[in-house]
């Protein structure tokens, strides 16, 4: 057995990392001894309208952030088309939290491969890009290893698995910019230029990458489509619940006794992840507050998690199911502390394309920054929470709601800590109020 | 500039992997490939990168700026690059800043005079689980504690 990250745990329902643990998980030979490419030879067999009607069925959705359906996203891509077909994977993994892609290209890359075949065919392109953060040098260089060996052994290149399927993959590396995870600010980092937006429409799927059709999606979602095809949508979907199919990687962080990367069905009870899967709170102390899916959502407060983890019953909460990151926050946790240093992230990596953003998340800093240092007046607390509704919805992409979502729930819900920290540091003579 | 057999490969191979006229595409790696062999990114190395993608310097120079792991000032021999972003912060990250500051002697993006370390407070570098955690150069280290900090900044205070 290789050494995890973390211990796996029973209660997991392992699809996508079934072979995490395995000796040379990572080799063409383990791949190919345990089911590997017989989803790629299905796919060539049923061809693309069969395939992307499995990914409808699969209820598959897109595991960056957005949660857009994977099949839906498929079928706008024109097939035939003058330009060529790309397929891109953002391996961009940035939003605080989450660290889940990494673990699906160390330890079961093939799979990524597969699934970024099998889109090739649904799509008909011939090239596909992995867009990895810069950070994860180790993996490119990984990675790098894996596509040569897919190479020598003829499972890339012009006559994929003897079948004449021609697909090329290429690893494209970033340098830091969490902007670069959003797929046209993607787009335009691959093309050599400052990781900027574009305007959308023309979504990525019509005019993407070199301006031509382009698929774009998560690592775990490419990830998933091998066993879509093998097992077929209707069992990938009803491992989830209705319109939310399969198992999602989720990352528990912050204050539980087992940290760690674990595989759950969707509609995994949200208590029941953070008492058995990832042992529960550290002390015996109580769970204060949970952000869902990485730190652009709503937080939500200890009484609210008694909840199903799906994309339908987070954004019934007013939440989101996000990027898998699941930040748990025990009775000790400073929430003012917190949301500063959520907006600072967001200060920091706004691109400064357009002024809501790039002013904004300034303003929201400083003025989080004073707060949490006890100076200020109730009213500054309003206008946090205000400015941030400001920002919503009017920035040129959704960094922007990224920064003001926390901000709002934090505000919202755990406005007496800002105020008490006002009253506290006020009553000690440690700043003067007004 | 002359760079090192295995970074020209590199290179080679880039100018191939994007579409034909596209090969501006490789900009960026270009870049932190290069910065990795020559310590940071040099007037040098713009005016080089630029002529061989046919750019113009200004190109090069507003990608500079843009992302954070381009650097125009020579970083430390071991970039010391302590995240402190959420997952990390409930796990005592900012205390570990802290003390990396008070062990190197240096701040927030500043160097050590004999040139060894360097230090920089980063965003979330995807080890949220296994917090807090801190990359040197580019190799990951996880659930740091002061100790462990200090033991790994001994081991590397002689290597040349
Ligand atoms: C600011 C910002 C950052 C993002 N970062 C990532 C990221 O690191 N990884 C990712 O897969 N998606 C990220 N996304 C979502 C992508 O824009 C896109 O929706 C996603 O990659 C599509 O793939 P999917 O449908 O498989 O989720 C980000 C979005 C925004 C607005
Ligand atoms: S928050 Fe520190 S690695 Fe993600």
């Amino acid at each position: 057995m290789k050494i995890l990250y973390n211990e796996p745990s029973p209660l997991e329902t392992r699809v996508l990392s079934r072979r995490f643990g395995l000796e040379n998980s990572e080799r063409l030979d383990t791949y190919l001894a345990t089911g590997g490419f017989e989803a790629f030879r299905k796919a060539l067999e049923i061809g693309p309208d069969q395939i992307i009607s499995e990914v409808k069925t699969s209820a598959l959705r897109g595991r960056g952030g957005a949660g857009f359906p994977t099949g839906m996203k498929w079928s706008f891509v024109p097939r035939n088309h003058p330009k060529p077909r790309y397929i891109i994977v953002n391996a961009d993994e940035s939003e605080p939290g989450t660290c889940k892609d990494r673990l699906l290209m160390e330890y079961d890359p093939y799979q990524l491969l597969e699934g970024m075949l099998i889109a090739g065919i649904a799509v008909d392109s011939r090239k596909g890009y992995i867009y990895v953060r810069g950070e994860y040098r180790y993996l490119i260089t990984h990675l790098e290893r894996v596509v040569e060996e897919a190479y020598s052994r003829g499972y890339l290149g012009k006559n994929v698995a003897g079948t004449g399927f021609e697909f090329d993959v290429y690893l494209h590396s970033g340098a830091g910019a969490y902007e670069c995870g959003e797929e046209t600010a993607l787009l335009d980092s691959l093309e050599g230029k400052r990781g900027i937006p574009r305007m959308k429409p023309p979504f990525p799927a019509v005019s993407g990458a070199w301006q031509s059709p382009t698929l774009l999606n998560n690592v775990e979602t490419f990830s998933a489509v091998p066993h879509i095809i093998l097992n077929g949508g209707q069992w990938f979907a009803g491992l989830g619940t209705p319109k939310n199919g399969g198992t999602r990687l989720v990352c528990i962080s912050g204050h539980v006794n087992k940290p760690g990367v674990y595989e759950l069905p969707l509609g995994y009870p949200m208590l029941k992840a953070i008492y058995e899967v990832a042992g529960g709170i550290p002390g015996g102390r109580k769970l204060k507050a949970v952000i869902p899916g990485g730190s652009s959502c709503p937080v939500l407060r200890a009484a609210e998690c008694d909840l199903a983890m799906d994309y339908d019953s987070l954004a019934k909460a007013g939440s989101m199911l996000g990027s898998g990151g699941m930040v748990v926050m025990d009775e000790t946790t400073d929430m003012v502390r917190a949301a500063l240093r959520i907006m600072a992230f967001y200060q920091h990596e706004s691109c400064g394309w357009c002024i809501p953003c790039r002013e904004g998340t300034a303003w929201l800093r400083k003025m989080l920054a004073r707060l949490d240092a006890g100076i200020g007046t109730p009213a500054d607390i309003d206008l946090v929470g205000e400015l941030s509704k400001n920002m919503l919805g009017r920035t040129f992409c959704a960094l922007g709601d990224a920064a003001a979502m926390p901000t709002i729930s934090i505000v919202e819900k755990f406005r007496d800590e800002f105020e008490a920290k006002l009253q506290s540091y006020a009553a000690a003579g440690l700043v003067q109020v007004g | 500039m002359t760079f090192s057999a295995e970074l020209e490969a590199r290179f080679a191979k880039m100018m191939q992997s994007y579409p034909p006229g596209r090969e501006r595409s490789a900009l960026v790696p270009m870049l932190l490939y290069a910065q990795d062999e020559i310590g940071h990114v040099s007037e040098a190395l713009i005016l080089e990168v630029a002529a061989r993608l046919n750019i113009s310097r200004l190109d090069v120079d507003e990608v500079i700026g843009y992302y954070s792991m381009l650097h125009k000032r020579p970083l430390g021999k071991y970039h010391v690059q302590v995240c402190t972003n959420i997952s990390c912060l409930l796990a005592g990250g900012e205390q570990l800043l802290e003390h990396a500051k008070k062990s190197l002697g240096i701040g927030h993006k500043e160097v050590t005079p004999d040139g060894q370390f360097s230090l920089e407070e980063v965003e979330c570098m995807g080890a949220c689980c296994w917090a807090p955690a801190l990359e040197i150069n580019y190799d990951f280290h996880h659930f740091v504690t002061p100790e462990k900090l200090d033991q790994l900044i001994a081991s590397l205070e002689k290597v040349q």
